[in-house]
């Protein structure tokens, strides 16, 4: 049985007005909207178009959270998802932890390659992936946005700084993918009343032999400084005028 | 002291800028001695300026055939084996380079890492920002961990200068590289555009350009202006312009003297990679486009009415 493994994580919905509380102890998220980060979103479709094109025979999902991340599980059932795992904590997991915890079940489930989100909105890491494929001792694609599985090898482009780098790498591998590399499917509402049968089973860190450690704190938290709103100008000659006044060209 | 272990980024012919940020980063260590890896092939050249950034006291070059396309899989056990008992912390770039290598060599080390640092607070308390800019976060690592490694938020930092002679060390590393990952291909950029990370002047087009054929007008702004060109991400997805030109939370963050963000509303995700740029100017024809709130200096109108205005206007000096 060929099988991907994709990441979820529980996230503050990216349309959510961020707002630090005002004893700087966190981010508010009481009663906020959450969603599936998005680009595990788009991790997720990716996987779910290799099953379709018969590349794979499965795709199981697995988060690490809180009971409350069942929710965004039972979203990526009815995404279409085969089967998921809920790694369930009520602590914060720093990225080596997870990466840990996702080695566990990746090698628990025997998969082809693992399909990550480049990065989580919240935290804005950028770390789980490489550290997976570093534990794992496996090659790692990250910022695809194209994905060719082709027999024992993946070719994978990448959005990189000076423009797209393809690369080829041997499976198992670990990819992590960009915003570019397709656009998720809407979950339509019968497939939530189908997603309520699939199985969803909950495991513990103890259950994949993970001692979970805190080894940064997150001390204190603070708004970004705001810029000042500037001035209108009416027309382009005063934006010129403007420019040149203030020596910018 | 600590032992401040930065890896270099280049491009096979030069260093990057990044690189002299990230010394500047680690200048604000407490007690930092600055070693510069630079990994690759026939990079002898680039050695010698990173030898020369102000502040380094000694340049280790892996210079080997295996390091030519830079693949973080054959890096990471190098930097790895570098780093260990040797250093108390290894700093990369914050841009697709060092976000590819550096966790992979964190895990590799068993070391926690910090991501885009943009402030020092002490050789363990740092800033960064996390929800795209829109909190900034004091985090500080365990006492007891011997080891850290981070990314440096590049906009947050100026370059140092190149006015020193630091010691330059040929290494070779033991550490077995894989052969699971081959480079394939890189897609040439042909731009006579200065480079958009480091350019002083930046004008961005969005999706209101409405074409590639349209996004020329951006082009042709950035031309009299000596400016670097850059792109939302819906001018991206459309198409009007390629992937290397987004800026934002997951393209580029980048902090030049003067922004013209044309046809762009000003989505938070937009401005967290402009927050830094000194001025910013808006054009937009509605008024009330979130932009407008951010920006220096504010146009309402119709962009194809005012670009070739805007042009016309500069290159009459
Ligand atoms: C996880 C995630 C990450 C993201 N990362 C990024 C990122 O890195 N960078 C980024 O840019 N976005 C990013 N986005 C997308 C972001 O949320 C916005 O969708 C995007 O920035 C909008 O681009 P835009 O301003 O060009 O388009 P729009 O929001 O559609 O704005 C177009 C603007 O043009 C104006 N306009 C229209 N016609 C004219 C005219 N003739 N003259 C003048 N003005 C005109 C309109 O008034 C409007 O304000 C991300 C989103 C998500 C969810």
């Amino acid at each position: 049985m060929k099988r991907l493994l994709v990441g979820i994580k529980r996230v503050v919905d990216y349309n959510v007005r961020i707002r630090v509380k005002p004893d700087g102890s966190g981010v508010a998220t009481d009663g906020v909207k959450m969603s599936i980060n998005p680009f595990d979103e788009i991790a997720l479709e990716e996987a779910l178009r290799l099953r379709e094109r018969g590349v794979v025979d499965e795709v199981v999902v697995a988060s690490i959270g809180s009971a409350d991340t069942q929710a965004q599980l039972r979203t990526a059932l009815a995404m279409g998802a085969d089967r998921a795992w809920l790694v369930a904590v009520d602590q914060a997991v720093e990225p080596l932890d997870a990466a840990r915890l996702m080695l566990a079940l990746a090698e628990r489930e025997q998969v082809l390659a693992v399909l990550l989100g480049k990065q989580a909105i919240d935290d804005d890491n950028n770390q789980t992936g490489q550290m997976l494929a570093a534990l794992w001792n496996r090659p790692q694609a990250t910022f695809a946005s194209k994905v060719e599985f082709d027999g024992a090898v993946a070719r994978v482009t990448r959005e990189v700084d000076a423009g797209l780098q393809t690369i080829e790498v041997d499976l198992p591998a670990v990819i992590t993918v960009d915003l570019r590399l397709n656009e998720p499917r809407y979950v339509k509402l019968p497939d939530i009343m189908k997603a309520k049968k699939k199985p969803l089973e909950t495991l513990s860190v103890a259950d994949l032999g993970v001692n979970l450690r805190h080894r940064v704190a997150n001390v204190s938290f603070a708004a970004p400084a705001v810029r000042q709103k500037g001035i209108l100008v009416k027309d382009a000659e005063h934006l010129v005028s403007e420019l040149r006044a203030r020596g910018l060209v | 002291m600590n032992n401040i272990l930065i890896v270099a980024e280049h491009d096979g012919r030069s260093l990057n800028a990044a690189t002299a940020k990230c010394v500047n980063c680690a200048s604000q260590i407490p007690d930092a001695r600055i070693q510069v890896l630079v990994l690759g092939h026939e990079v002898a050249g680039i050695a010698q300026q990173a030898a020369t950034l102000a502040g380094v006291h000694s340049v280790l070059v892996a210079d080997r055939s295996d390091n030519q396309h830079q693949l973080a899989a054959v890096l990471a056990p190098q930097v790895a084996h570098w780093a260990r008992g040797q250093v108390t912390h290894v700093l990369g770039p914050s841009t697709t380079f060092g976000k590819d290598l550096m966790p992979r060599v964190a895990a590799l080390l068993d070391a926690p890492q910090l991501s885009d640092i943009m402030a020092v607070e002490s050789a363990r308390r740092f800033l960064r920002p996390i929800y795209a800019g829109n909190a900034i976060v004091t985090v500080e690592v365990a006492a007891d961990e011997p080891l850290l490694v981070a990314t440096v938020r590049t906009a947050s930092f100026a370059a140092v200068a190149h006015s020193g002679s630091a010691d330059i060390t040929a290494v070779t590393c033991p550490a077995e590289l894989p052969s699971h990952t081959r480079f394939v291909s890189v897609s040439a950029v042909s731009s006579d555009r200065p480079d958009l990370q480091t350019a002083p002047r930046v004008v961005s087009g969005g999706r209101a350009l409405g074409s590639s054929d349209n996004f020329k007008l951006i082009d042709d702004l950035a031309a009299v202006l000596g400016a670097a060109v850059g792109a939302s991400r819906a001018a991206v997805d459309a198409g009007y312009a390629p992937n290397e030109l987004q800026v934002g939370q997951t393209g580029k963050i980048i902090a030049p003297e003067l922004y013209i963000a044309v046809g762009i509303s000003g989505a938070i995700q937009h401005m967290t990679g402009i927050k830094d740029a000194r001025t910013i100017v808006a054009i937009n024809k509605d008024a009330d486009a979130p932009i407008f709130e951010s920006a220096d200096l504010g146009l309402v109108g119709d962009l194809f009415v005012i670009l070739p205005q805007l042009r016309e206007l500069l290159a009459r000096r």
